[in-house]
């Protein structure tokens, strides 16, 4: 890893704390932190501040850069600007293995362990006690035992990782981290996979740390969750730190606003100054916050459409399963009308992914029922609903909606092969390539080579390849999911313009996006997944960024559907 | 990797240059393998004291020196093609089939008793059709199990081919040895019809060569799967399935039919190789005829980077050396053919992320240059 100039880049002003303890002496201290991965700016100009001895929130949406920041932190990247000082000294550009020497410890979201070694034998790997010249299993047995008792991760030494459940799983990698000598840990969305009682677990050993002079920093998108365990909290927001205060003194909302906050947002943000909607919040110690008084709509708004209209699109009681979550998606129920946006915001990961496959026939429902036009699609194949009038522009176009090593003319027809075929299964190759001329040329396409992969295009222009195809065929119904992520100004107002005349023209779409402001922009109800379950369902009048924020991070309105 | 591309002449500078990326990165690896076998290949020569150019010129001279030679050439490159195509149709769709042994076996096997069993003085163009499918069931009833295995159940199928290879040549081997065999002989009676002539009887100079008139009918094979892979609904899905299973399950297509589909014709297309032996050469299914090729094949896609025209030059290239490592024999042991074409699997497999990533590296530092130049 190459040690970098060390100048901060020009006007990297850092936000001074508030408040900050100046009696603490400071763990860690990143200033004018920058990161760029090829042309994607993934940190523009990034500070931490972390006293030693506290437990500090990093918070933002995905994307905001956390995760790069403390990759940085723990030397597995190297900034491309900015210095990193930890315990008073410089160590910019330092490694991973040099980091871990120096007690910085990471543990990461996806657990790094070994299924078929035992608790003891994961936790000690690398670092392994001899006796003779070999591995000594009894005494690595004792020492991690000794060190789960001492700090409360209890998990058995000899256990096989395999028989572990996930927050278990969880402690072992604690345990490694603690075991190599860490003083201060990072963990990467650490509550992301456990269910509650685990994270009050994890809290209880992470104060107990603290008390015994360990630093802890935790990436968190759930706004519980940092007034529940933090001290002091940074707010990042597209690859800046925009805020930075103690946790005591400020409330959920105001972290919602901080974090989520667009341009727009931000504007009106700083119109109502510092005042905090609803009732100002002191510092709630635990993470039952009650539902917020004001932004708690009732469930049975009307929607706008008149309900004559038989819904294009209805859901029941739609439950989802998935990898990480028994219930991803956990009884929802919505419907569309023809010539209708309903718009999903939520922080991801929260079931929207889940959603949106179940719909398409990617992914089985375990419970509910799917009404296509008034049809039950639930058990029909991706084709069959595609048939049926269900269009779908996928989350992520790079391993869902096109192939990559395709051309744009053959992308273009993907999904609908069998429409550019001869009775005898011979694709149509004229068509195929006179529908391409067609959409480069309507959609604005470049280059406009049809021959060329689709891998070869940037990212706005293989989107609009997506767009082009799902929009430019007949339909009833389109998912929409991130229909602009990744996508340049000029070509986000063009899919925008396309989605609000398909509804004009009376067709339904399920929006579902992480950009607020698309969300608001274009939707004619918002409804918010929070948790797999949908937090709540607004007419575009009574939403805005800071009651949505809310929802989305758990603040308002959850607890009551929990419970 | 994909369809042959179509090239436009008014193609501006960076699509151009683009498509000769491309261009490059598909050709220059197994040319650099190549070479890096020939330095190989001289410094083993060398080892027992012979000289290089010396023995490359007698394998050629054994090889393309004359109409024996180039027939032989021609009869091994038939099955080679076949067994290649096995592997690449497969790999296509995003699977490893090392299972073209045993097909080849089970499509010989199949071939041999048919042809055994039909009546004397079949005419030819019933016969051979009757003995061609025969062959290509045989071989697509090994290769569609772990196709089957893997939609169905997600079971591995390196794992599967590799150890049905060993289930089915041991079944041939009994059915044969215990039940059809000629006595003294591990080989079934001739077959009653369906013969295919030499391609001496057209061409003399081939005279006393193995070369028959089966590569026609696996020329047309080979023709045909390109078209398949290439110009039908059916090999679009395939090869979407091969190179993105999520996105072609996004695109409606069923990947695990996909699967399927892609190994019962890989091991028909294996099955196939058989009628060279079988319906071309010795008139009956003999217990191990198949040895060697059905791995050969994996090399012979590999280096033809699983395009037909490219396995049809790659076979050409491995009967070539099988060919003239006959004729070397005498210099230095003929396994030394066989360590070179290993060398050339092994360059392959090292010199295609090597060598794409040192034409990668090679432009940055140009695009570097030009940047710095500029500022």
């Amino acid at each position: 890893m190459i040690t970098e100039p060390l100048h901060a880049p020009d006007g990297a002003s850092e936000p001074e704390p508030e408040g900050t303890g100046a009696e603490l002496s400071p763990a860690v201290r990143l200033t004018g932190i920058r990161k760029r991965f090829g042309a994607v700016v993934a940190i523009a100009d990034a500070s931490l501040d972390v006293a030693r001895g506290e437990i500090h929130a990093l918070v933002g949406e995905n994307g905001a850069g956390k995760s790069t920041l403390m990759h940085i932190l723990a030397g597995v990247l190297a900034p491309d600007a900015g210095t990193v000082s930890v315990n008073g000294a410089d160590v910019t550009g330092w490694t991973a293995a040099d980091a871990i020497a120096a007690g910085v410890g990471m543990v990461y979201q996806h657990f790094m362990l070994v299924p078929p070694l035992t608790v003891a034998e994961n936790v000690v790997l690398g670092l392994e006690p001899k006796r003779f010249g070999m591995y000594d299993g009894s005494r690595a047995e004792q020492e991690v035992g000794e060190l789960a008792r001492r700090t409360g991760l209890r998990v058995s030494p000899n256990a096989l990782l395999s028989s572990l459940s996930v927050g278990e799983a969880q402690r072992v990698e604690i345990l490694k981290v603690l075991y190599r000598g860490a003083r201060l840990l990072v963990l990467d969305e650490p509550t992301a996979v456990l269910s509650p009682p685990e994270v009050d677990e994890l809290w209880s050993v992470l104060r107990g740390l603290r008390a015994e002079g360990g630093t802890a920093v935790v990436i968190t998108h759930r706004l519980d969750e940092v007034m529940a365990i933090s001290d002091r909290v940074t707010v990042m927001r597209g690859g800046r730190t925009v805020a930075r205060m103690r946790t005591a003194d400020t409330s959920p909302a105001e972290l919602a606003r901080a974090m989520v906050g667009r341009e727009v947002t931000l504007a009106g943000a700083v119109a109502i100054g510092g005042e905090v909607l609803g009732e100002e919040r002191g510092s709630p110690p635990n993470s039952n916050i009650p539902p917020h008084p004001t932004a708690a709509p009732t469930e049975t708004t009307p929607a706008q459409p008149p309900q004559r209209t038989a819904p294009a699109l209805e859901i029941r009681n739609l439950s989802v399963s998935s990898s990480r979550r028994e219930r991803a998606v956990d009884s929802i129920s919505l419907s569309i009308a023809p010539g209708e946006i309903v718009g999903i915001a939520g922080v991801e990961g929260n079931g929207q992914t889940e959603l949106v496959h179940a719909i398409a026939g990617l992914a089985p429902a375990i419970a509910g029922t799917i009404l296509l036009d008034g049809r039950d699609v639930t058990i029909l194949s991706v084709r069959e609903r595609a048939e049926a009038g269900l269009s779908h522009i996928p989350e992520d176009r790079q391993t869902r909606g096109l192939i990559l090593d395709f051309s744009v003319a053959d992308n273009l027809v993907l999904g609908l092969q069998h429409h550019y075929t001869s009775a005898s299964g011979v694709l149509d190759s004229a068509r195929i390539a006179a529908n391409a001329v067609e959409s480069i040329r309507h959609f604005d396409i470049r280059p406009t080579d049809p021959n060329l992969p689709v891998r070869a295009l940037s990212g706005g222009n293989q989107q609009k390849v997506v767009i082009a195809r799902e929009m430019g065929r007949d339909f009833r119904v389109l998912l929409a999911a991130q229909p602009t992520r990744g996508v340049d100004v000029g070509a986000i107002e063009f899919i925008h313009e396309q989605l609000r005349n398909a509804r004009a023209s009376g067709l339904a779409i399920l929006l579902v996006s992480a950009d607020l402001n698309e969300v608001l922009a274009l939707s004619d109800r918002i409804g918010v997944l929070y948790g797999g379950r949908l937090a709540v369902m607004l007419d575009r009048a009574d939403a805005s960024a800071e009651v949505l924020g809310q929802y989305m991070t758990g603040a308002s309105g959850v607890h009551e559907a929990v419970s | 990797m994909s369809a042959p591309d179509v090239v436009e002449s008014a193609a501006p500078d960076a699509r151009a240059a683009d498509r000769r990326e491309r261009l490059e990165e598909m050709i220059l690896p197994p040319i650099v393998a190549l070479l890096v076998a020939l330095v190989v290949g001289d410094l083993l020569i060398l080892a027992f004291g012979q000289s290089p150019s010396y023995v490359f010129q007698l394998l050629l001279e054994g090889s393309w020196g004359n109409g024996y030679g180039i027939g032989q050439v021609l009869y091994k490159a038939t099955t080679f093609t076949c067994t290649g195509l096995a592997f690449a149709v497969a790999s296509r769709a995003g699977l490893f089939n090392i299972g073209a042994e045993g097909q080849l076996a089970a499509g010989g096997f199949a071939a041999g008793v048919i042809g055994m069993l039909l009546p004397a003085g079949l005419p030819l163009v019933v016969a051979l059709p009757l003995l061609v499918m025969a062959a290509m069931a045989g071989g697509g009833a090994v290769g569609v199990v772990p196709g089957y295995l893997r939609a169905r159940f997600g079971a591995n199928e390196v794992i599967v081919t590799i150890m049905l290879n060993f289930v089915v040549l041991a079944l041939l081997n009994w059915a044969t040895a215990s039940h059809l065999a000629m006595p003294e002989t591990l080989h079934t009676p001739e077959i009653a019809a369906g013969a295919l002539p030499r391609l001496s009887a057209l061409i003399p100079a081939f005279h006393g060569s193995a070369a028959n008139f089966s590569i026609l009918v696996v020329a047309l094979a080979t023709v045909a799967v390109g078209w398949w892979l290439f110009r039908t609904r059916s090999g679009y899905e395939l090869r979407a399935t091969g190179l993105q299973p999520e996105a072609a399950e996004y695109g409606g297509v069923n990947v695990g039919r996909s699967w399927t589909t892609a190994m019962l014709v890989a091991g028909a297309l294996a099955g196939l190789g058989s009628i060279n032996f079988v319906l071309g050469y010795k008139l009956y299914y003999e217990d191990g005829f198949a040895s060697g090729s059905g791995f050969l094949g994996i090399a012979v896609a590999l280096v033809g980077r699983n395009h037909p025209l490219g396995i049809v030059l790659a076979a050409l290239l491995f009967a070539t050396l099988s060919q003239g490592g006959l004729a070397v024999n005498a210099l230095v042991p003929k396994e030394i053919v066989d360590v070179l074409q290993a060398v050339v699997i092994l360059a392959i497999a090292a010199s295609v992320p090597a060598v794409r990533a040192e034409l990668r590296a090679a432009r940055g530092r140009k695009a570097l240059k030009r940047v710095e130049r500029a500022a």
